[in-house]
């Protein structure tokens, strides 16, 4: 009797050990961004957003403490992205990818997730077909397409243009934009009269610019990559004389954020842009959002920052599901369906095709209280990516 | 016919910008040989340090360029005096190699001070927008860089054609040797060279800010540009830097223009074209 | 002619420290397992490093656009494996054929030109094939990168995530290219390429027709170029842009510099120790690693002039 008895107990101690071991045991985390590099802006705030979820949850979950190891790609190389994913895997033995500001690193990284069966959240990158690459995967930024056909499509209907001109960046997030939006456009019954593709790399304007001119268009579409250039763009605009209040120009978010409205001045006045989330977006839990990540990094937040913050909440939420479990097929089952209330609206993740569903708003450049700002002047509502819809029929 | 004339203006004024950024490296390669691959660091260090006197200090746009003039100047001929004088000897490899270590350094220096965001400069009213004359629009900062380029090209050439020090300055480019020969102090002469060629950059770096943007990675980005202009022009030319930024700032705007398609390629295929016409270089001496 | 023979003879000999070099590859299967990835990443910049040593060591030419090459032998093998091509070993010796036609259809261009232009001129064609290669992005996939392919296992061995396939593969083909370039170096050959390198106006005065040379060794080290590039491709089963990008033009030619040029091993010796460093560094401090690399540049420059390998020979020779 007595024989069993300790024979159970300790058993019954194993187990309890081995419980709290594994209780012990921290959840490793891969962080995989650009810090350095051309794109390394876009990192940065990712990256802030990420640490300031850490500071204001907790860095524990269902009883598990958070271990974060960051790696830099350097900007657009997928052989080292996906090596670093492979290394963060095989030698740092992490359970979660996340990260993924660029579209070949994610797609070279969702390799590796789908070999070795771990969770991956992609945070930033835009292109459609990245969530195919894995089973594992979850995306909490947007899709291209759900900004610009989105806009497409409400140009045509609500913004009652009939004739646009677009002008896209040439390469492969630009040619999406621009397919994206002229698929939305057409399919509403409007017609583009025309279509141009700059270089990506140190393009001067003014010569695009007086091309779109001389058709005198109704309403302009552009598409550029953030930092520098939407500035550029803005000005080569108002240097050609080609006003935004009277010639609709329209693109996505990037074109009138908040380094693109300070340098082009009064010039970005009437943009019109397609976006999934803006600093000035009014609701309360933004207003916090806004007010925590400016008092911690002296800086505004952006989409950039927006994904890396709900990209952890996707994390920190699919845990607290599984309890604490971290394989793989739990994380995605726990993932799959989730829905909440971010700063930027409401989001949820599509269990499908596991990505994001969530508002995209057409919001207007207007002078508020002496200030450029973006102001909502429409939106639409649990916008799935249409890409992967179309795909599935 | 308009549109011709505003493309010719717009490339000009490009063309301009490049001129400065790149003047300074043609004359240093080609008086000394010097393979300064950081030579677009100190065009960062001029426009940040505009950046940073009109952000953080309120000082007017304006009065901040001849201050980016010489910081960079500074910069220059504290690298110049410190570490690049031991490399006079050294293979043209060792000198690529340590220059881009430099470039490494400044990057994660810019990253580190001033962060990976872009530097907005709001440049004040009277330089924004553009004129009508003759049914051409021309932006007005454009014709301002057309302006100040002009007038650094005409300072230029008349110090090296007419001063004492350009006489000296020309007899070193020329031959080195014969120029220490007869007593002329070459190496007073490159340091005060280099330090004009690096202030140059850093004027035309915080001049692009406007143009072209500002952050760490400036560096790298404009570096192919400004070899582009001094191969092609010509190494130790003035004139060569300015009729090959000029050719290629206008063949790249039109290109971009009458031929979008060809975009980017444009300006690879004119240097390529005229280096196998002229490998020396427009104008150049060797 | 008996002499000459054994001057090479003596030229080709393995040195004790060659051999304990390539036994000491073997060592991350046993000791460095989690690094396999990272390993055969070296060995292919290695690789690469290696056919610009032929171009800028040994025949003096300067190339700022070897990535052209390496790019062409990498989409070759991708797009080959997209159209169900996927043996890497075929694919390889395709790559290097591709990669080496479009070196010798270059070569005719570049070795009439010297110095400054000739830098400039493989700049100008690499950066042009980079944009041809984005706007054929129907072809290429552009900037994403080309999808929807897979390399199949080689001889069998799959390339998993562990690396154990991809390093052994890389190495081998290393070491392999590493005895051709050898061969052809301590060679009449490669004599005559270090004289033309000395002084082209001489050469073909003793007969070495300088630039037939010039295009042989040109073609070669395209060819070779291509092969690591197709090594990347398989082993990563990715290929994008930037593999034609003057990132990567410009990284390794810091590399062969930083090995030391026309020695051989300095490529491999750049590779190892400029990308190990990388890793580390950014490992470290992923925002600023830069300035650390910089640093080590800098370092190398100031205490071992003509690179790692040249600095150690000169240190060698003064403590003789």
């Amino acid at each position: 009797m007595l024989k069993k008895l300790a024979v159970v107990a300790t058993a019954a101690a194993a187990l309890v050990a081995a419980a709290s071991v594994h209780a012990q045991q921290p959840v490793k985390i891969g962080i995989i961004l650009p810090y350095t590099g051309q794109f390394a802006d876009g990192g940065t705030q990712l990256d802030n957003a990420i640490k300031l979820y850490v500071k204001q949850h907790g860095d524990s979950v269902a009883g598990r403490k958070l271990e974060f190891i960051r790696k830099d790609t350097g900007g657009i190389a997928p052989d080292v992205a996906k090596r670093l994913a492979q290394e963060l895997v095989v030698r740092d033995g992490v359970d979660i990818l996340a990260g993924f500001l660029l579209t070949p690193n994610a797609m070279a990284a969702g390799d590796v997730s789908a070999e070795a069966k771990k969770f991956m959240v992609v945070m930033n990158a835009a292109t459609s077909i990245i969530t195919t690459k894995s089973p594992y995967m979850a995306r909490a930024s947007v899709t291209t397409p759900q900004l610009n056909e989105s806009l497409g499509t409400w140009a045509a209907t609500k913004g009652g243009v009939k004739k646009v001109y677009t002008m896209v960046s040439d390469f492969g997030p630009g040619h999406d934009a621009e397919q994206a939006f002229q698929a939305g456009f057409k399919a509403a019954g409007g017609e583009v009269i025309g279509a141009v593709r700059y270089p990506v790399a140190n393009p001067d304007f003014a010569a695009f610019v007086q091309r779109a001119k001389d058709l005198n268009p109704e309403a302009i579409y552009v598409w550029v990559p953030g930092g520098a250039q939407p500035a550029a763009l803005g000005k080569a605009l108002s240097e050609r004389g080609i006003d935004a209040r009277k010639i609709k120009v329209m693109g996505q978010l990037e074109l009138a954020d908040e380094s693109a409205r300070k340098a082009m001045g009064d010039a970005a006045l009437g943009i019109i842009t397609a976006a999934h989330y803006d600093p000035d977006h009014q609701s309360a839990r933004n207003r916090d959002f806004v007010k925590a990540y400016v008092a911690e990094y002296k800086r505004t937040p952006n989409f950039f920052s927006m994904g890396g913050y709900d990209g952890m909440h996707l994390i920190y939420e699919a845990l607290k599901k599984t309890g604490g479990k971290t394989d793989g097929e739990a994380l995605i089952a726990a993932a799959k369906g989730m829905a909440w209330e971010s700063p930027r609206g409401p989001i949820s993740i599509d269990p499908e095709t596991r990505d994001i569903i969530q508002t995209v708003y057409i919001q207007r450049v207007e002078k508020v209280g002496g200030e450029l700002q973006n102001v909502e002047i429409d939106k639409v509502l649990n916008v799935k990516d249409p890409v992967k819809l179309r795909m599935k029929k | 016919m308009q549109s011709l004339v505003g493309v010719l203006f717009d490339g000009f004024a490009y063309g301009m910008l490049l001129f400065l950024l790149s003047v300074g490296l043609s004359v240093t390669l080609g008086m000394m040989n010097f393979v300064n691959l950081a030579h677009c660091s100190f065009a960062m260090v001029g426009g940040y340090a505009a950046v940073t006197l009109v952000n953080s200090y309120g000082w007017p746009f304006l009065a901040t360029l001849p201050l980016a003039f010489v910081a960079a100047a500074l910069v220059s001929v504290v690298l110049e005096r410190l570490l690049y004088r031991r490399l006079y000897r050294a293979s043209e490899l060792d000198q690529c190699l340590f220059t881009i270590g430099i470039v490494f350094i400044s990057v994660a220096a810019a990253s580190w001070f001033f962060g990976t965001v872009q530097q907005p400069v709001s440049v004040p009213d009277y330089l924004r927008g553009s004129v009508e004359f003759m049914g051409v629009r021309f932006a007005v900062y454009r014709m301002f860089l057309i302006a100040v380029a002009l007038a650094v090209t005409a300072i230029l050439v008349f110090s090296l054609e007419y001063t004492h020090f350009g006489a000296k300055v020309r007899a070193a480019v020329d031959n080195q040797r014969m120029a220490r020969g007869l007593g002329i102090d070459v190496d007073r002469a490159f340091m005060i060279t280099f330090a004009l060629g690096g202030g140059l950059a850093g004027l035309g770096g915080a001049l692009a800010i406007e143009i072209v943007g500002l952050d760490p990675a400036f560096a790298f980005t404009y570096l192919v540009y400004v070899l582009i202009v001094v191969a092609v022009g010509g190494l130790g030319s003035i004139g060569g830097s300015f009729a090959a930024a000029t050719v290629l700032g206008i063949s790249d705007m039109a290109g971009k223009y009458y031929f979008p398609w060809l975009g980017a390629f444009l300006i690879y295929l004119v240097m390529v074209a005229l280096l196998m016409w002229r490998p020396a270089g427009m104008f150049g001496k060797r | 002619m008996a002499s000459a023979n054994l001057y090479f003879e003596r030229q080709t000999r393995w040195r004790p420290l060659e051999t304990a070099f390539w036994l000491a590859a073997l060592l991350p299967f046993a000791v460095t397992p989690a690094y396999l990835s990272l390993a055969s990443q070296v060995a292919i910049t290695a690789l690469f490093a290696l056919s610009l040593d032929l171009l800028v060591g040994y025949a003096g030419l300067v190339s700022l656009g070897h990535a052209a090459f390496f790019g062409t032998g990498a989409y070759t093998v991708g797009l080959l494996a997209k159209h169900y091509w996927a043996e890497p070993l075929s694919g390889l010796l395709i790559a290097a054929v591709v990669a080496g036609i479009a070196g010798y259809a270059l070569s005719s261009i570049i070795v009439r030109f010297k110095h400054l232009a000739l830098i400039m001129l493989t700049l100008g064609v690499g950066l042009l094939l980079h944009e041809a290669a984005n706007s054929a992005s129907a072809l290429t996939g552009g900037a994403d990168g080309l999808q929807g392919f897979r390399v199949d296992s080689v001889l069998g061995f799959k390339f998993d995530m562990f690396g154990k396939t991809a390093y052994a593969y890389s190495l081998a083909v290393l070491f392999v290219s590493f005895l051709i370039a050898r061969r052809i170096i301590h060679s009449p050959f490669g004599l005559a390429l270090r004289g033309i390198r000395e002084n082209a106006m001489r050469m073909p005065a003793i007969g070495a027709a300088s630039q037939a040379h010039l295009r042989k060794v040109y073609t070669l080290s395209a060819a070779m170029a291509g092969v690591a590039g197709a090594l990347l491709t398989q082993t990563t089963s990715t290929v994008s842009l930037e593999v034609l990008s003057f990132g990567r033009s410009a990284d390794v030619l810091v590399i062969l510099i930083l090995g030391g040029a026309g020695r051989l091993y300095g490529g491999i010796l750049g590779a190892i120790i400029y990308m190990v460093a990388r890793d580390q560094f950014s490992g470290i401090n992923p925002q600023y690693w830069y300035f650390w690399i910089g640093l080590l540049l800098v370092a190398v420059v100031m205490f071992l002039p003509n690179g790692i390998l040249g600095g150690l020979n000169a240190l060698y020779k003064k403590s003789k």
